[in-house]
């Protein structure tokens, strides 16, 4: 690429239609597909074809994965909501797995401390805030770090993300049923107290309305608010953020209090409707996806149903391989990886396009 | 009583992988990539090793095993794997311009598959007649110790009691302190991690910097991987063993300001932190605390992350472009 004449080069494009620029997504997906099949048949020896019916058998193949698909897709979804305004700020929070795992010891805590001495109704009200509260402390620190210092936010996140996971580890083992087994166990079994109501009789509606709503509001936020469009401003250029007199570091607190807080969220519901104990990887990772589920969408709340649903299908998809197969579990994360491989790659023949060289063009 | 001809051997072998991944960042990041992909890489380079000990093993299983290939086919498979995971990122971040958090994060969910998908299923997908990945055999010549180690007493178990990936992390570590700071290609690779576009308008090739500094970066990481289950664990992979040592040479990367000497110690110092609740009193009412000894490393490195960022000394800082794609028609 040195030579005196290059061969080809980059150029930055116009704003591409929205139909070219999905046209070369759903493409880089296709390939991507295509590519898994390949390598999903070589190592289990299988027709493709049937490889991707037991994609969809396993999102879709009864009622009750159905259910569980749009569960596992709504907390996603509120997760890669909750990072979304920091993103937009150019704030990267990768913070999302400690900020909803604080959460979700905030919620366990009050399960097990408060459990039985109060009201139902009073103690999902003392959950929900503690809940919240916690998410938002987890992200006001880097966020505090950031607008006083400037301290590099992935790395500070990052590592709130560890600290988070060893407070969950010590209470767990202070709080373990039966002493000796480094669990929690089923919290409040007998009594049900501080487990979330479930809505209409379904145990699975409750996220996925809380997930809705979230999407709509934070679509509502993000377009056509003002904190939204100083979101944007802070995320385009900080300086011209402060010129035209903007205070960019009660904006970043603010910002990340709220993202930190739905991240709390999450955990209130991971612990409190979902799985009703706490352990240190109760959120599976998620923060981390939600970063590619936002950043895929480009960070439209409403773009963001597919992109989580997409990665969703493909963990349930491969996990149904898996077990179909008597392959380890870890092969749904080769196949996203693969599959997300492809989809960073396009973006850039979206934002950039290659020019070759004219001949006699000297 | 507190041991301590006994904890720093132990402390050293925990800092051994935490300082291969430690110098392999450092190198990527000084090229403005910060590869969040480590973990991802790191666990590649451990399995590609086993794959390649593990065919080797299988290959000449009743013979003896010739000590020179023993150790150089899983070495090989082991730069191989991180190589290829390097040219992934690289291919991505540097000539697509994409995200690199993004990337680094997809790059870590893929590389945790791999090592534990193969891991988890190598013996059944070669049919092999083995219960379990025990490589004792190939472990055996990675952790051979120096011949006149166990007659030196004291010194000889604190200094000479390792295999030979140990030195080399050690050798790299300084190795690459020197190129950085002493040579024209570190000065010319500082300069395309402080600003691609000024290091640009001086000549130097940055997509070129850019590529060698993260793929020879990911090769030593690798070698993290392979340490770790080589002479660590003595050739048995356990999926999920390793553990988050990957996030944690990058926060290494952090609390040693970029510089791979101050790495050495400050690798030595998170693997004695890191295995140091061994040492507390043990009993099941002291359980808990041991989990947040645990946590030490993680805020030691988030306050030395906050401090320098406070002192704000112009050395001490990240490379200016961290994170950033360059892209030379971008004003």
């Amino acid at each position: 690429m040195n030579k005196k004449e290059p061969l080809f080069h980059i150029v930055k494009r116009d704003v591409l239609p929205w139909y070219k620029s999905w046209g070369i997504r759903a493409a880089a997906i296709v390939a991507a597909l295509v590519v898994c099949g390949i390598i999903t048949t070589i190592t289990t020896g299988l027709n493709p074809f049937k490889v991707y019916g037991s994609f969809i058998q396993g999102a879709f193949g009864s009622g009750r994965k159905v259910w569980i698909t749009m569960q596992n897709m709504s907390i996603l979804l509120i997760i890669s909501l909750a990072l979304t305004p920091a993103f937009k700020m150019r704030f990267w929070n990768i913070g999302g797995e400690g900020q909803v795992l604080v959460g979700a010891l905030a919620t366990a805590a009050c399960m097990i401390t408060l459990g039985d001495k109060i009201p139902n109704a009073l103690l999902i009200l003392i959950m929900t805030v503690s809940a919240i509260l916690a998410g938002s402390i987890w992200g006001l620190i880097p966020a505090i770090f950031k607008a006083k210092w400037n301290t590099n936010e992935t790395l500070s996140t990052l590592m709130m993300n560890y600290i988070a996971t060893q407070l969950v580890a010590f209470f767990t083992i202070v709080w373990e049923v039966p002493k000796g087994s480094f669990t929690v166990g089923i919290i409040n079994q007998s009594t049900n107290a501080g487990w979330l109501p479930q809505l209409f009789g379904s145990k699975y509606l409750l996220p996925i309305v809380i997930a809705l709503l979230t999407t709509i509001s934070m679509f509502v936020y993000l377009k056509y608010s003002k904190h939204g469009y100083e979101i944007s401003v802070v995320g385009e250029s900080e300086k011209t953020a402060k010129y035209v007199g903007m205070k960019t570091e009660k904006i970043i607190i603010r910002t990340m209090l709220l993202s930190g807080g739905l991240c709390g969220l999450a955990g209130l519901l991971l612990v409190g409707g979902i799985n009703h104990t706490i352990t240190t990887t109760i959120n599976s990772g998620q923060g981390f996806t939600a970063v590619m589920v936002s950043w895929l969408a480009k960070f439209n709340p409403i773009t963001m149903i597919f992109t989580s649903f997409l990665i969703i299908f493909l963990e349930r998809g491969a996990g149904e391989i898996s077990t179909n197969f008597g392959l380890n579990q870890s092969f749904a994360d080769i196949l996203t990886g693969i599959i997300l491989f492809f989809i960073i790659g396009c973006e850039f023949f979206i934002s950039y396009r290659i020019v070759g060289r004219k001949k006699g063009d000297k | 009583m507190f041991d301590i001809v006994a904890f720093i051997p132990r402390a050293i072998g925990q800092s051994v992988p935490l300082l291969f991944g430690c110098s392999g960042e450092i190198l990527t990041e000084k090229s403005g990539n910060l590869n969040l992909g480590i973990p991802g890489v790191m666990y590649v380079g451990g399995i590609s090793g086993v794959i390649g000990a593990f065919f080797y093993e299988q290959h000449c299983a009743g013979g003896n095993m010739n000590g020179f290939l023993a150790i150089m086919i899983p070495l090989l498979c082991s730069l191989l794997g991180s190589l290829l995971m390097g040219l992934i990122y690289c291919l991505l971040t540097v000539s697509l311009r994409a995200n690199q958090n993004v990337t680094g994060l997809a790059m870590t969910t893929f590389g945790v598959g791999i090592g534990n998908f193969f891991g988890g299923s190598l013996i059944k997908l070669s049919g092999a007649d083995v219960p379990s990945i025990a490589l004792s055999r190939t472990s055996a010549f990675y952790s051979r110790a120096l011949p006149f180690a166990s007659k030196m007493g004291w010194f000889g178990k604190v200094f000479l009691s390792y295999g030979f990936l140990c030195y080399a992390a050690f050798l790299i570590a300084i190795v690459s302190a020197i190129v950085l700071f002493k040579t024209r290609k570190g000065l010319h690779l500082r300069a395309v991690g402080e600003n691609p576009s000024t290091a640009d308008a001086a000549g130097i090739n940055v997509s070129r910097y850019k590529y060698f500094a993260t793929c020879i970066g990911c090769m030593i990481a690798g070698l993290g991987g392979l340490y770790y289950v080589m002479d660590y664990a003595s050739g048995v992979w356990s999926n999920d063993a390793f553990g988050d040592r990957g996030w944690l040479a990058i926060a290494l990367v952090i609390f040693s300001i970029w510089n791979p000497l101050i790495g050495i110690f400050a690798s030595i110092l998170f693997g004695g932190l890191y295995i140091v609740y061994l040492y507390i009193p043990t009993g099941m009412d002291y359980m808990e605390f041991k989990e947040l000894y645990k946590m030490i490393p993680y805020v030691v490195t988030l306050l030395v992350l906050v401090l320098t960022s406070m002192r704000n000394k112009k050395e001490n800082q990240p490379p200016a472009s961290l994170g950033l794609s360059y892209f030379r028609e971008e004003r």
